[in-house]
């Protein structure tokens, strides 16, 4: 196996298995575990606490099962699945999950957690631009701080915070630059090798995953770039799993060389900026933030957000993976469209969903799109 | 206006006067267009009294597409929205509504009207020149007027009230939503290129709560047993609470309504005769397009709709001249509130409506009207010891509803009702 591999397969380890990896973590370090459910929200206040934050995420290829009693078919298989672990145990070594409540699946999910640990709820606010915007989610944030002071029986300092930010703006930045080394490899970074890299951050101290991260760029850029004969794609969405899914665009030379997925880079996309109020400037970093359904902007700015992105790494495409039942993302679709067309951007759409992926289906398209392209 | 004069408003009835007032408020939306007037789309339960202050004509797509699709006229119009990308996920009071704008659009830089538009059952109304939205009932209206705003490149005034996971309603609540009516004022006297109009803004705003006083009290005949009140006219009515609350003429509706119903209970005139065998709760949007068959599966076993939280998500009561008591009232709708305020509404409708039954509507295209429908039935089974049942539904498509799921659910209701009321000797 080569430095690189070794590298790599180091990531895969965790988020192949990501259950292993938080006990893992608990036994070892003796501390917490505090699960953030989608979307945004504030991890370094977590991290502050001396906590690990854990992506929920869902699963690959959850079996939906006790969740139907609870949700109907129309709720995304992001949350049927989040359900289903909440109810089968899964999520009983967590100390205290934090809800945001962006869509209108969440705001639900969010009055009906079936786990053990206990919720403490937040709202981010939608009229982001205006200065009462930052005030509100301040005092949301001082929420956060405080019920997580209750439930873990620990103080959260203003300075605690500010070296949390440090650390979650650091790795932000190498993420950024690892994105762009990684398109510059596509041999290397196969769709779901990138994937794996980025989704380790959900399960990992930030810390320990800068380091690794670093360590691997200085590896690859070692290597020579080879020129790149499929295509190359920015893929946008809510998250683009499972593997089989990602497997798909490998199997037809097609490169990720960006991506706009909740999952991935919009958590990565904007810093959090400098200051003196440690929950001010995490509230500052949610008004700056955009090109994401869940952050409301009148002037939409994601189509042209991907149109640079397809520019800027030079990509022949943009695959929208196009979560079912997500009415957000759903709702983006018509406007960037037009503006993909207007631009001579191509672009192509396949359905995303955790529990029944219909490969089938997203191979025909992606066959037939690779073919065009 | 020379209209106007031959109009006895006075003795009409309460029928009579919705069926005058509520297609005037389209006629003045075009009337406004005509004049140079600017017109305003508005979310239903968003405050309409900036926009009215500022002489703004104010036009509801909710209820608009309501009345679309209860003339049968939505499928077109969804098929519109659909080949235009609306993924058919989306709500269908949405896709109705943009289906609609593509067309006006269409017809405005064309000259030409489409011909399904030639067709459509739809009111004529007018394209608007400012969007105004306010997510208290749910987040998809903030995805839609976020794309109305966009496809027609108006302004978009965004009453963001902030889901309540804790009540009472937090200070900084109140505080940031404030601040966005302030921020609303200052848009609008930049659109409007007049400062904002402060002693008529406090007139709509005591207006408003006349029309919403009044609209309460109707809600107010379900405690008696048998009812004056069929629910399902709560529905037909709630159309002025929703467009004309801060005009005079849901006022006038509305006071004419409650002392019709006034008179009844002194007549001993009941909604179903001496045929009331069961009342129901009724939770969730009325399924427009199905709205005289549901009534009538109800009313064919006795069972009178008396109560629903639904129309009462328009009682935004508050202190005029007090902007932190209107923020509160805009934010205290029970669907932006966690589960604890939600399931107690609920239940104090349940309670108010003497209701042996509840039934509610699985909405296709309302997740944040469904998702909590099993505990909010739980909850009322457990602390009122009454049934309940959900139906699958939706509010303006068509391919969404099955009569005959819905004829089955109110059959497994009513039998339980009756066995229930067997076991405790006779209806309570």
């Amino acid at each position: 196996m080569s430095k690189i591999d070794e590298l790599i397969s180091k990531f895969q380890e965790v988020s192949n298995h990501p259950q292993q990896t938080v006990l893992k973590y608990k036994k070892e370090t003796g501390k917490g575990l505090v699960g953030m459910m989608p979307y945004y929200a504030p991890e370094e206040i977590v991290y502050a606490a001396g906590y690990l934050p854990v992506g929920l995420f869902g699963a690959q290829n959850p079996k939906i099962a006790a969740a139907r009693t609870y949700l109907p078919p129309f709720a995304c298989s992001l949350m049927q699945a989040d359900m289903e672990l909440q109810l089968n145990g899964t999520y009983d070594c967590l100390d205290a999950v934090i809800f945001s409540v962006p869509c209108d699946t969440l705001r639900c999910m969010s009055q009906k957690w079936h786990g053990k640990a206990p919720v403490v709820v937040f709202t981010h606010p939608q009229n982001r631009k205006i200065r009462a915007a930052v005030d509100f989610l301040r005092a949301e944030y001082e929420h956060v701080r405080t019920e997580l002071e209750r439930y873990l029986h620990v103080n959260i300092t203003d300075m605690a915070i500010q070296e949390a930010i440090k650390v979650y703006n650091e790795n932000r930045r190498i993420m950024r630059e690892f994105c762009d080394v990684a398109a510059l490899y596509p041999q290397i970074f196969t769709p779901v090798k990138r994937h794996d890299v980025i989704k380790a951050r959900w399960f990992m101290d930030k810390a320990v995953h800068t380091q690794w991260v670093r360590e691997l760029i200085d590896t690859v850029k070692a290597e020579k770039v080879e020129p790149w004969h499929g295509k190359k794609v920015v893929i946008s969405g809510i998250m683009a799993e499972p593997d089989e899914f990602l497997n798909i665009f490998q199997e037809f030379n097609l490169a990720v060389v960006a991506d706009d997925l909740a999952q991935e880079s919009r958590q990565f996309r904007t810093d959090v900026p400098e200051g003196i109020d440690p929950l001010e400037q995490l509230a500052q970093q949610w008004q700056d933030f955009d090109g994401c359904p869940l952050a409301l902007n009148a002037d939409k700015p994601r189509g042209q957000m991907l149109i640079d992105m397809t520019k800027k790494y030079d990509a022949d495409a943009v695959v929208i993976c196009m979560f079912r039942f997500c009415d957000p993302e759903e709702f983006d679709y018509p406007i960037y469209k037009t503006e993909f067309e207007d631009a001579g951007v191509r672009y192509t759409t396949v359905d995303v969903d955790l529990e029944s992926p219909s490969l089938e289906q997203v191979r025909t398209r992606i066959q037939a799109f690779s073919e065009i392209l | 206006m020379s209209e106007e004069k031959t109009i006895d408003i006075e003795s009409m009835s309460a029928k009579d006067a919705l069926g005058y007032f509520l297609p005037k408020v389209d006629e003045d939306a075009r009337q406004a267009k005509k004049e140079g007037r600017l017109v305003c789309w508005s979310a239903s339960v968003a405050p309409p009294e900036f926009c009215t202050a500022m002489d703004i004509a104010l036009v509801y797509p909710e209820t608009h597409a309501a009345g679309i699709g209860a003339r049968h006229g939505s499928p077109a119009l969804l098929e519109v929205a659909e080949n235009k990308g609306y993924d058919q996920d989306i709500c269908s009071y949405c896709r109705v509504n943009m289906g609609y704008m593509e067309l006006m659009k269409q017809q405005t830089e064309t000259g030409v009207t489409p011909a399904t538009l030639e067709s459509s059952p739809a009111s004529r109304v007018p394209l608007p020149d400012v969007v105004l939205t306010c997510n208290n009932i749910c987040n998809t209206l903030l995805k839609w007027y976020e794309n109305l705003a966009k496809e027609l490149n108006v302004p978009l005034i965004n009453i963001d009230v902030p889901f309540n996971h804790e009540y009472p309603i937090t200070k900084h609540a109140k505080r940031y939503i404030v601040g966005e009516f302030k921020e609303a004022i200052r848009q609008l006297e930049e659109l409007c290129g007049r400062p904002f109009d402060y002693d008529k803004f406090f007139e709509v705003q005591r207006q408003t709560q006349r029309s919403i006083a009044a609209w309460n009290k109707i809600a107010t005949y379900f405690k008696y047993k048998p009812s004056p009140l069929n629910g399902f006219d709560l529905f037909n009515f709630m159309g002025l609470a929703v467009a004309a609350r801060s005009l005079d003429y849901a006022e006038i509706t509305f006071t004419k309504f409650a002392n019709e119903l006034e008179e009844k209970v002194k007549n001993q005139k009941w909604a179903f005769g001496d045929n009331e065998k069961s009342r129901v709760t009724w939770e969730g949007i009325a399924v427009w397009i199905a709205l005289g068959h549901t009534f009538k599966e109800l009313k064919g076993h006795g069972s009178l709709m008396a109560g629903s939280a639904y129309p009462g998500m328009w009682d935004v009561s508050y202190e005029p001249g007090n902007l932190e008591s209107m923020a509160e009232a805009y934010s205290r709708t029970y669907i932006n509130c966690c589960l604890e305020q939600r399931g107690s509404v609920l239940e104090k409708v349940c309670r108010d409506g003497k209701c042996d039954g509840l039934i509610l509507h699985q909405n296709r295209s309302c997740k944040n009207m469904s998702l909590l429908n099993n505990e909010g039935g739980q909850r009322v089974q457990k602390n009122l010891g009454i049934p309940y049942v959900i139906f699958d539904g939706d509010q303006t498509d068509p391919r969404n509803f099955s009569e005959a799921q819905f004829d089955t659910r109110v059959e497994a209701l009513c039998e339980t009702m009756d066995e229930q009321k067997e076991r405790e000797g006779g209806n309570q």
